[in-house]
């Protein structure tokens, strides 16, 4: 929750962005801005848009417990979308048979050798060092596996690089020491400040050190633009679960396709070492189904893509019911 | 003891106190003698080895469980003052990685046994440029003292620098305040130019003091590991030099050679930092595979198989680390074709690699294997080396590596590749070596105990790794999310007992200089047939006076004096 921005005129905003920019970085905590009396008002003046965090559901999006799953702890985390489907499959059923074979044939090998050749088995050693045919088999072999391994792992790279559709939705990440912001320029362009929850603040099944107090919020089923920029060294935005990891990096906009992901949350990590709070800036992102993204949008003084062309009589008229609160506020 | 291999030495042993060996100021600190320098370089890796180790010991310790226990004390800050607490912490993973790299690995690897045993191995009485040899050593030295140094002023945070081995741009310019950074900059100029010293070094002496008769395809592996090494090592390094010291500048001097306010570029630095770091990976291992060639070779008692595969093999995967750094990139924002290339070159190292594994498989069959220490060691290897190349495959594959990069997967990897692969290869040198350096043998009963603890000690630290970085737990953390708490519980468990390891190591040692029997010149018999078991252990203070001569007859295995094989 925290300080959502109401959806008021430039001057309130920027009173937000000034009280967010204070408290947000210094306590992990989420402290009522000012404003909030304002949100809950323009929270009564449009129904249905009341947003509150959906409950984390337990193995999903996050890491699982040795105690809650010794195997599931072992390996990747349940992919979320159809990109790291495919790169998990790649993994299970191409990389891993291929290493785990080539790891115990090589120790078969030693163990064999170990036993068969040693000086009380075998007492006189032969004089053998070369064999054309073995070498080159040898040099073949290994690059007929790794031409077998190279056709899924172009064809990933190639998915995971595909552009983002035009209706895809955008939200830009930009990493700050030691906190995430996040854009949505196809919204209205504001920004949502995300800091680390403090144990306290824990609700039912949020995980520590992972779990934020303002989510990125986004529309499932839906591609994702995803930016991602630095405020001041490099930071890296990785989500597990959606096989997604890009660097923000100051002074480039890097860009990437989340193709689109089920109703949940998933959380994530700053991955790029950026300084003494590096391993306390966690990534939480919600997908909510259209109606409650966009509410949430509203809610959060973004305005619906679209709508201005549109539907501008209606923008309008919302424009309209917030009036009545910058008035409130001013007085 | 009388053997014909009296003509390659330059004294009989009654002869030795005839030889005016320096007084100890001069013999260890103006040293110009490629042994002396040798063990100087091996003691002080030992050293360094301790302090890295024992910082890791720190860090394990503080990730056993969740939660920060024991930063704030080290940070002496008081509870709950987290961001003393994290710089605390990125003092500790930076110095642990400069201090493992550049202070115990390569001192070890190339100024220890290639120092020693590049002159005896190709039959030359010194290095080239011995008192340059001195020099790449002090500097190493200071180098490591700035380290150190850093440790004690202001670098941002609190005392220290934070900023990774790998010393990234902007957090290492504008995101570290003070002198810290500056001085562990600086650290690794000093021992760049050592580095760069000594490959000059061992290039010349492997170009031109070659035995007669010995040519290069006659030369043993190891010498030609560190001929790789050396090329490596003067090629890269420069480059290294030239980043760091733009950062330098760019901290002091107001350029902007990685800040996008003045035009500059983060990732510059990343490209710049890498085409010198991943060479420098295979510089960390190369002599090992050149120690694990000899070593194998000698206690099957038969040549090394697929000779020129094998010192074309380290060739070419020489060459080809210069072509793939930026698979240490793949998430900084690469377009797809770049990603493409980078995944197909970094796959084909795999190739040379696998023919090296092969091969020396291929030498111990149909061999009579002897099981001392050495062995045992070089077994090891074979197998973790093994498995760390082929996470490396997996890591290799750009899609594959968005989800790994930066998590403990990485962190496995490359410890089953260097602290395992690296290491065991330098344990197995060690104790390949260490009759014929100190004049004593070891204990084997002792150094097989050491090899079994640390074999399952290693183990028990890094594999629970991968696992960890398949769920998803990042590097450099201080702390994590309870979920995670089993897999770091185990890991910090092997480090003990890896730590414990040490112990036999370290009796040994003592019970080897004080107690251990004199091993003769070649205490491993007729399967080590280099040059170096033709010299008396210790050999003299300057050995071959008289050259030796490489016959028609001798090959690449056997460079013994006919008649020379010791019976033992």
């Amino acid at each position: 929750m925290g300080h959502t921005f109401g959806y008021l005129k430039v001057t309130i905003i920027a009173l937000c962005a000034a009280v967010a920019a204070v408290i947000a970085p210094a306590a992990m905590a989420q402290e009522e801005a000012p404003a909030a009396e304002v949100v809950e008002e323009v929270a009564e003046a449009a129904p249905n848009s009341a947003y509150a965090p959906m409950a984390p559901t337990a193995d999903k999006g996050m890491p699982t417990a040795f105690e809650d799953g010794a195997l599931k702890s072992m390996t990747f985390q349940d992919q979320y979308t159809d990109t790291g489907a495919y790169a998990l499959g790649m993994h299970n059923y191409v990389l891993m048979p291929v290493i785990t074979f080539i790891s115990l044939f090589v120790l078969g090998l030693l163990l064999y050798v170990i036993v068969r050749y040693s000086r009380r088995a075998n007492p006189v050693p032969s004089r053998t060092t070369h064999n054309t045919a073995i070498e080159v088999f040898w040099t073949i072999l290994p690059v007929l596996i790794l031409v077998v391994i190279a056709i899924p792992s172009i064809t990933l790279l190639a998915r995971q690089y595909e552009t983002p559709p035009e209706d895809a939705i955008t939200v830009k990440a930009i990493g700050y020491q030691w906190y995430w912001g996040y854009e949505y320029p196809d919204h209205g362009g504001f920004e949502v400040i995300s800091n680390m929850k403090k144990r306290e603040n824990l609700m039912e099944g949020e995980p520590f050190q992972l779990a934020v107090d303002n989510r990125m919020v986004v529309q499932a089923d839906t591609p994702i633009r995803m930016q991602t920029t630095g405020a001041d060294v490099i930071h890296s935005f990785a989500i597990p679960s959606l096989w997604f990891k890009q660097d923000a990096i100051p002074g480039r906009l890097n860009e990437k396709l989340i193709d689109g992901i089920p109703e949940g949350v998933y959380y994530g990590n700053c991955t790029e070492l950026c300084g003494t709070l590096h391993g306390y800036m966690p990534v939480t992102i919600e997908a909510l189904p259209r109606d409650k993204f966009e509410a949430w949008v509203l809610e959060q003084g973004g305005e619906l893509p679209g709508e201005v062309v549109a539907e501008a009589p209606a923008s309008e008229g919302e424009a309209d019911t917030a009036e009545p609160a910058e008035v409130a506020l001013a007085d | 003891m009388a053997t014909t291999a009296e003509g390659f030495q330059a004294h009989h042993d009654d002869d030795a106190h005839a030889e005016h060996t320096p007084s100890f100021f001069a013999r260890w600190f103006m040293s110009t003698n490629h042994k002396d320098i040798g063990t100087l370089y091996l003691i002080f890796a030992i050293i360094a080895g301790i302090v890295g180790g024992g910082i890791s010991g720190i860090m394990r310790a503080e990730l056993a469980e969740p939660g920060i226990q024991y930063l704030y004390w080290w940070a002496g800050a008081s509870e709950g003052d987290l961001a003393a607490a994290g710089h605390m912490w990125n003092v500790f993973i930076t110095a642990h990685g400069l201090i493992m790299v550049f202070f115990m690995v390569m001192p070890a690897m190339i100024g220890g046994f290639g120092n020693w045993f590049v002159p005896l191995m190709i039959g030359a009485p010194d290095m080239a440029f011995p008192r340059m040899n001195n020099v790449s050593f002090w500097l190493t030295v200071v180098g490591f003292l700035s380290l150190l140094f850093s440790m004690f002023v202001p670098g941002g945070g609190g005392l220290g620098a934070g900023v990774g081995w790998t010393v990234y741009a902007p957090l290492s310019t504008t995101g570290s305040v003070g002198p810290a950074v500056d001085f562990a900059i600086f650290s690794l100029h000093l021992a760049g130019a050592g580095s760069i010293l000594g490959a000059t070094n061992f290039i010349t002496t492997i170009f031109n003091m070659r035995a007669p008769g010995m040519t290069l395809h006659k030369m043993p592996l190891f010498v030609w590991s560190v001929l790789v090494t050396a090329f490596l090592l003067l090629l890269a390094l420069p480059v290294l030099a030239a980043a760091i010291t733009m950062l330098l500048t760019d901290r002091n001097f107001g350029t902007t050679f990685f800040d996008p306010a003045g035009g500059g570029d983060p990732v510059l630095y990343q490209h710049l930092f890498w085409f010198f770091g991943h060479p420098e990976v295979y510089i960390m291992i190369l002599p090992g595979f050149g120690m694990i060639s000899q070593i194998v070779a000698t206690f099957s008692r038969k040549p090394v198989f697929g000779y020129l595969g094998m010192a074309y093999a380290m060739v070419a995967i020489g060459v080809v680390g210069f072509i793939v750094w930026a698979h240490h990139m793949y998430t900084v924002g690469l377009d797809v074709n770049t990603k493409m290339y980078f995944t197909a070159a970094t796959m084909v190292i795999a190739v040379p690699t696998g023919v090296k594994i092969f091969s020396w498989i291929a030498t111990m069959w149909g061999g009579s294997l002897e099981f001392k220490s050495p062995m045992v060691w070089s077994l090891g290897f074979i197998f973790l080396f093994t498995v760390g190349g082929v996470t490396g495959v997996v890591l290799a594959n750009g899609g594959i590596d968005d989800n790994l990069h930066d998590t403990y997967y990485v962190v496995a990897h490359f410890h089953y590749v260097l602290s395992m692969g690296a290491v065991f290869s330098m344990f197995a040198g060690f104790y390949y070596w260490f009759p014929k350096m100190s004049g004593r043998m070891h204990s084997e009963l002792l150094s097989h105990i050491h090899f079994w603890l640390f074999f399952i000690g290693v183990n028990v630290v890094f594999f629970p790794q991968h696992f960890l970085g398949m769920q998803g737990m990042p590097r450099r953390y201080p702390d994590y999310s309870e979920a995670y708490a089993f897999w770091h519980e185990i890991s910090t468990l092997g480090y003990w007992i890896t730590a414990l390891s040490l112990i036999p190591f370290f009796v040994n040692i003592g019970y080897a200089l004080f107690a251990g029997r004199k091993p003769g010149n070649n205490p491993w018999g007729e399967g080590a047939t280099t040059l170096e078991w033709t010299l008396s252990s210790p050999p003299p203070f300057h050995q071959f006076e008289t050259l030796p001569v490489i016959e028609d007859h001798h090959d690449y295995h056997n460079h013994m004096p006919a008649g020379a094989q010791p019976a033992e």
